[in-house]
Parts: structure tokens; C-alpha cells; sequence
């Protein structure tokens, strides 16, 4: 015992130290083994698809894989004039193969994302390659239709032959790669999605805007009532947390459509003429109003948990020093509740970037965002990779915003709770 | 320049917040130019709500009050121009001492130059030169404390009111800021409402003090006159320590009163009972009480020691006295006192005129 007691109290310190990790070491693991289970359940829920879904949007080994004898030969040709007749017999080698394995589908798919016009020559190919003859596959596979004669479609070819690929991303700027190998936009009537990511800037913009300044004053009233009325309001903020957002969305419809019930009030009052009523709904209109009644609460709750800490007698000492109510109001009370407005911006403006139910019922053609197109790629299209690219896109998005804003307000100024 | 008597008056104020109970009752307060007037009383007795009605932040339900000479009621807190120290300092935790000083002056248009040299002075009175770059956050209590004060007077009020500023500082700090605060009020002159529960905080530091309970004044006095002639057993118990003994006048005269106590008879000075049979509580500081009394004095009884305390620089001794077991001695420490033991008999002796008759409440 004595000689362990000199140990610990050897002025060396090593011993000490040692001992003192070993008997932290078993917290540790003890703690660790705690938290295990959830970061074991979120690497599977979110690394995981998140991983996926980054390679996916960039892969592109199918075509690679349908066409290996064809890329193989074209790696020598220069993409001027039409190949010659290697790879013309080296195309017609990958594409029986194709035909046995009921693959040529796909692969018409797939080059006419590339390119527009490969479905109908991919079909008739197969139809007339039944009675090719041996050799000479140049001639016969250019007499199917004329566009198998044409440089620019077996430049598209081409252009698929790497396993990875950035198209998808340019597509999702409304960009691609021309025949040059260069990289430019969409013509101007052709653009869709430019417009859609702007929108949703917008929306989500204006959507953060009307939150803020309809929660600063719930959560000013929240923080500073008497408890059993702070109570019930508390209960009016959270009530549509208890509620579905589907039934949240479809009793904006009932309120907001031509013949709903904010027209026929307006009607009833003769604010507006019955034939015409203002369609507040399957428009802009709609998004805002019913994502601004939905995302409320993310922006009343933190600014409400950082009211809350702020000190009456500081409005107080600032009217007493001789501010003006305003003045105390702007030089004391509203910089003490920036963190608070930083995490409900913050919090809104990310959930806003993101939304798709709501934009989907109520926005109609030029009130839906991103993420409904994402979803009608994933579930219409079934352009997977493109729709991952877009999901990253996005995710990227709001990583730049988030660092944005740790730049502009300093991301250790924010208050959740 | 004469001092306006009544600089700061309170004419007949009423306060109710539910319109049931009043929490200031008809109170009537006058308070000279350069003053230091403590108001205390037990929380709940309705302090802090004049303070609040002084300083704007809650209007009086019945009567007025003078600032000056001028009706207040109507003006809001940010022009009457009243510094204040709130309980918590209330420091704007996003500034600089330097920003929290510079506040009043800048909402008052004061130019810069002029308002460093009164940001300035206003830290040096208070000790706290080179602290101004600091965030209040960086400050001790003591320091915040400081602060607040000289924030309260950077822009040169006439009236500044303090809500328990000591409250929450620890014991020694407290009593080296009360004279701090004491002596900034006698430097620079200006009239100070200060609010406190802690009795020997306002006996230290006021020329006035008015003692609250139950919404009223219940007195209103320099220090030493409300220790030595409380007027009512409520001021008598509630300021410093206090015997008491609860009887019937059995006889008045001639400045002095018969009171019945346990079937014995004890003599005291009169104060607010008028006849024969009238219940009285006879209040006695425990200094004024003495053992081993010489025989001037007019009253001598003996009791029976219970308790002995002790406290260093004097011994707290507790007395079955008269039926009163709780009757309380300070014995100096000095040699000629080692006598006393527990259960030991004594002989106490006091003047009739230190024994107050008051109201019997």
C-alpha cells in the first residue's frame, strides 16, 4: 500500500497520469458504448445513402459496360468524320450481345438522355440486324436509318464511354456538353431548372422573411406574459406540431381555393367581385402562405427560448437611462435576440430549401421548388442518378449557407434552446 | 442655494394591481434636495413598488407624485430623468463598460469628447479606470456592481433610485460598497432612493429611513431615532434586535407606566398607551438591559439563564425572564463577566424610559 501511495505522489507526474487514464478508461468505454448504437444507426441512415446517392450521380458505368468492344474501338478515333468500319462491327458485336440479354432497351435509355433520337434507331436496329450479313457493318448499319449516319450521334456515343461522368450536374444548371466537348447552356426556352433553383431561393427567402416577422412578436408576447396565458399561447404554437402536415396542407386548400372560404368571406364583404375571385392557391401564393403557417414554429421556438433569458430590467435600465422605447428596443433588446433569430432563420430558411409536400399540394405549376422535381425524377422518370445529383446539389446549397452564415454571425452565436 | 424640502413628494399614492388589495395605501412621503432616504420594510410591504412608481415604470392607481415641484404621473420613464441601479445591475450584456456608460450620453446627444471625460470621471468615482474596454461578462459582481452605479450617474441626474443593489453580493463586499455608495452620495451631493430588506444596510448608509410594511410608512426617521424610539412594536421589531414583553397598564402616571407582567409589576416609558387596562408590548434593545445592575435603576429582576452564545467579541446570553424565555443579553467579553453559567440565576436590571409601552399588534 505504501509503495503505491508513493507512486501517485511521485512529482514526476508519469505514474499519476497513468493511473488516471486507466481509471477514466473504463468511463470512456462505458460512454462510448452509450452512444454506439446511435452513431452505428446513423451511419447506416445517413452516411450511407448519402454516399450512395454522391455515387451515383456521377456514375455512369452502364453504357460503359453495354458497349466495351465499341469504346475499346473508338479510343483511336478521332470523332471529325464517321468512324470507320472497326468500330461500326465492334458497335454490332455489343449489340447482339445486348439483343440476346434483352438489354438494347437500356441501352436506348440511356443514349437518349445523351442524345434525343436513339430510341426509334435503337429499335429499328435490332429489327433490321436479324438479316445483317457478315462483314461490311459500316454500310449495313447506316442504311437502318438515316441518323446512323449521322458523326453527331456517334459522337453521343462517344461521349458516354468514360464511368464517370458530370453530366448530370450540368443538366441540373440547365447546361450540358455540345459536340465540342464544351461546356454550354440550354437554349433560353429549354431552361427549367435555373428557374426552379431560383425559385425556391426565392420562396425559401420570403417564406424566412414572413416567419421572422410574424414570430418576433409571438415570441416577444411568449416570453414576457404571465405564465397561464404564455401557456395557452405556447399550446396555440405547438398545436400544429400535433397535426398532420398532410391535413395542415389540404386545410390550406379548403381556405385558400377559388371557391374556399378566405373568397367567399372576401366576396361576402365585397372586397373582391364574385367573378372574380383571386386564385390564392395552385400558384406562388399558395406556397407562401401555407409554408409560412407551417415553418412558424421553427422560427417562434428559438426565439422564444433566447427571449426568455433576456432580463425585463434591461428594457427597463435602457428607458430609464433616457432611450426612447424604440431606442431601448434597438440598442438593447433586439441585438440580445440575434442568436435566437440567426437559428430560426437558419432553421427555417433550410427547411424551406427543402420542401416538397406542401409545394406539391397547394403550388401548382409556378409554386413548386426543387425538391418536387427531384421527387418526379425519382418517381416518374426513374433518373436516379439525376435526382441524386439535384439532392446534392441542394445539400451543397445549404452547406453554403451554413458557412455563409457562420462567416456573417458566427455559427457559436446560435441558439437552439 | 437652498434645498428644496420637498424635492421628491408622494401626495396621497395608491397602488393596486388586481383592484382587490392595495399594496400602497395612502402614502405620503417627502423626501429633501441631496437626501439619501432608505426605504424598509419586509418583501411584499410595498418598496419596490414606489421605487417603480417613481421611476415611471408603474403608474400610481390614486394620487400624484412630485419631482421637483412637477406632477410626474404623465411622463414616461426616459424623460424624467432619473438614474437608477436595478437589482441585477441590469448591465447590457452585448456592450462594453464603456458602450454601457456611454448609453444615457449618446441617447442624450452629448458629444463625444465631453461624454469620454464624463465616462471618465464617472469610472473614477467608482475605482474602475482601465476597465472600460471590458464586457460586463469579464466583470466580478463587485465590479458589475460599480458599473451599474456609475452608469447611473454618468449623465448627471438629480434623483437615482437603487432596487436592493447589494443583494447579491457576498457579505464583505457588501459592506465595503455600502461605503462606497455612502461616500459617492456625499461627494457629489445628489438625492438617492434606495430600497432595501437589509436593516443594518439602511442604518449605515441613510440620513432617513422609511420603514414599510402593509403599503404604509410606519416611520419615517433619521437612523439612530428609529433604533432608540421606534415608534410602533413593528419598527421596534423589525429594526435591530429586540425583548419584548406582552401586559396590561395597570397604572400611568407621571411619565411613566405600571405594566402587569406575569403578576409583576414593571415600569416603562409611555409611548402609544393612554390609560388604565390597555394592552401594551413593552419593547427593550437587549444593550439597554444589564446584569449585576447598579441601583438607580428602576428595574430589577431576576432570571434564569437558558442559553449561552458565544460570539467572540461579546456573549449572547438567553434569559427565562418574567415568563419570557426568549429574553436576550449582549454581555460584553471582558473578564469581569466569566460568571456566567447555564441554569444559574441572575439579577437584570434596565431604565423604565428604555422600556417603550407600544401598540400591542
Amino acid at each position: 500500500m505504501s509503495s503505491e501511495t508513493k507512486q501517485i505522489l511521485t512529482t514526476d507526474g508519469i505514474p499519476l497520469e497513468v493511473s488516471l487514464k486507466k481509471a477514466e478508461r473504463k468511463n470512456k468505454i462505458k460512454a462510448f458504448l452509450l452512444v454506439a448504437p446511435l452513431l452505428l444507426f446513423l451511419v447506416i441512415t445517413y452516411v450511407f445513402p448519402i454516399g450512395d446517392m454522391l455515387f451515383r450521380s456521377v456514375d455512369d458505368k452502364m453504357v460503359t459496360q453495354m458497349l466495351p468492344k465499341t469504346f475499346k474501338a473508338m479510343e483511336t478515333w478521332d470523332g471529325q468524320e464517321l468512324p470507320d468500319e472497326e468500330v461500326f462491327a465492334a458497335f454490332h458485336e455489343d449489340f447482339i450481345k445486348l439483343v440476346e440479354d434483352k438489354r438494347e432497351g437500356k441501352l436506348s435509355t440511356q443514349l437518349n438522355y445523351t442524345k434525343n433520337g436513339f430510341k426509334s434507331i435503337i429499335k429499328k436496329l435490332r429489327r433490321k440486324s436479324k438479316s445483317f450479313e457478315e462483314g461490311n457493318y459500316k454500310e449495313q448499319i447506316m442504311s437502318v436509318h438515316k441518323r446512323w449516319a449521322n458523326v453527331e450521334y456517334w459522337r453521343a456515343i462517344k461521349r458516354r464511354a468514360p464511368e464517370f461522368t458530370s453530366q448530370k450536374y450540368l443538366k441540373g444548371m440547365d447546361m450540358y456538353v455540345n459536340e465540342d466537348g464544351k461546356i454550354v447552356s440550354v437554349e433560353e426556352d429549354r431552361r427549367i431548372h435555373r428557374v426552379l433553383w431560383l425559385r425556391t431561393l426565392e420562396i425559401a427567402f420570403f417564406v424566412t422573411v414572413f416567419c421572422f416577422l410574424m414570430a418576433y412578436p409571438i415570441a416577444h408576447l411568449l416570453a414576457t406574459l404571465p405564465m397561464k396565458y404564455s401557456n395557452l399561447l405556447m399550446i396555440c404554437v405547438l398545436l400544429p406540431f400535433w397535426t398532420s402536415l398532410l391535413v395542415r396542407t389540404a386545410s390550406w386548400m379548403i381556405l385558400l381555393q377559388q371557391q374556399g372560404i378566405v373568397n367567399d368571406f372576401f366576396v361576402g364583404i365585397g372586397l373582391v367581385a364574385d367573378d372574380n375571385r383571386p386564385e390564392m392557391m395552385y400558384n406562388k401564393t399558395g406556397s407562401y402562405v401555407a409554408m409560412t403557417q407551417i415553418l412558424l414554429p421553427f422560427m417562434v421556438l428559438p426565439l422564444y427560448s433566447v427571449m426568455k433569458t433576456i432580463s425585463p430590467s434591461l428594457m427597463r435600465a435602457g428607458k430609464s437611462l433616457g432611450g426612447t422605447p424604440f431606442v431601448a428596443f434597438w440598442k438593447v433588446y433586439f441585438p440580445l435576440t440575434i442568436p435566437g433569430i440567426g437559428a430560426g432563420c437558419l432553421l427555417v430558411f433550410i427547411l424551406a430549401i427543402g420542401y416538397y409536400i406542401t409545394p406539391a399540394l397547394v403550388g401548382g405549376a409556378s409554386g413548386t421548388l426543387i425538391s418536387n422535381q427531384i421527387a418526379f425524377h425519382m418517381k416518374s422518370t426513374l433518373d436516379w442518378s439525376f435526382a441524386s445529383a439535384m439532392g446534392l446539389m441542394l445539400l451543397s446549397g445549404v452547406l453554403v449557407i451554413y458557412w455563409l452564415y457562420n462567416k456573417l454571425v458566427g455559427i457559436d452565436n446560435i441558439k437552439l434552446g | 442655494m437652498a434645498l428644496k424640502k420637498d424635492f421628491v413628494k408622494f401626495d396621497k399614492v395608491d397602488k393596486s394591481y388586481d383592484g382587490k388589495v392595495l399594496v400602497v395605501k395612502d402614502l405620503q412621503l417627502d423626501i429633501e434636495e441631496g437626501e439619501f432616504v432608505t426605504m424598509l420594510g419586509p418583501s411584499g410591504s410595498g418598496k419596490t413598488t414606489c421605487l417603480m412608481m417613481l421611476a415611471g415604470f408603474e403608474t400610481p392607481t390614486n394620487g400624484e407624485i412630485y419631482l421637483d415641484g412637477k406632477a410626474i404621473s404623465s411622463i414616461p420613464p426616459h424623460k424624467r430623468g432619473i438614474g437608477m441601479v436595478f437589482q441585477n445591475y441590469a448591465l447590457f450584456p452585448h456592450m462594453t463598460v464603456y458602450e454601457n456608460l456611454a448609453f444615457p450620453l449618446r441617447v442624450r446627444k452629448i458629444p463625444k469628447d465631453e461624454a469620454d471625460k464624463k465616462i471618465d470621471k464617472a469610472l473614477s468615482m467608482v475605482s474602475l479606470q482601465g476597465f472600460a474596454s471590458r464586457m460586463p461578462g469579464q466583470l466580478s459582481g463587485g465590479q458589475q456592481q460599480r458599473v451599474a452605479v456609475a452608469r447611473s450617474l454618468v449623465f448627471d441626474p438629480q434623483l437615482v433610485l437603487m432596487d436592493e443593489p447589494l443583494g447579491a453580493l457576498d457579505k464583505n463586499l457588501r459592506e465595503s460598497m455600502q461605503y462606497e455608495i455612502k461616500h459617492i452620495h456625499e461627494n457629489i451631493g445628489v438625492t438617492v432612493v434606495y430600497v432595501t430588506h437589509d436593516q443594518s444596510e439602511a442604518l449605515t448608509m441613510s440620513n432617513r429611513i422609511a420603514v414599510f410594511n402593509d403599503g404604509k410608512v410606519q416611520q419615517l426617521s433619521s437612523p439612530d431615532e428609529l433604533y432608540e424610539k421606534p415608534v410602533n412594536s413593528f419598527v421596534a421589531e423589525f429594526i435591530g434586535e429586540n425583548n419584548t414583553f406582552v401586559g396590561e397598564v395597570s397604572d400611568i402616571s407621571g411619565g411613566k407606566c405600571k405594566v402587569k407582567i406575569a403578576n409583576t409589576d414593571i415600569l416603562a416609558n409611555p409611548i402609544s398607551v393612554k390609560g388604565k387596562g390597555e394592552k401594551t408590548k413593552i419593547s427593550l434593545r437587549p444593550e439597554r438591559a444589564l446584569i449585576n445592575p447598579s441601583d438607580q435603576m428602576d428595574n430589577i429582576h431576576t432570571g434564569k439563564i437558558e442559553e449561552v452564545i458565544y460570539h467572540g467579541d461579546h456573549t449572547r446570553v438567553r434569559i427565562n425572564l418574567l415568563g419570557n424565555n426568549q429574553f436576550i443579553l449582549k454581555v460584553p467579553n471582558s473578564s469581569a463577566n466569566l460568571d456566567i453559567k447555564l441554569g444559574k440565576d441572575i439579577k437584570i436590571g434596565w431604565n423604565s424610559e428604555d422600556a417603550r409601552a407600544l401598540d400591542p399588534s
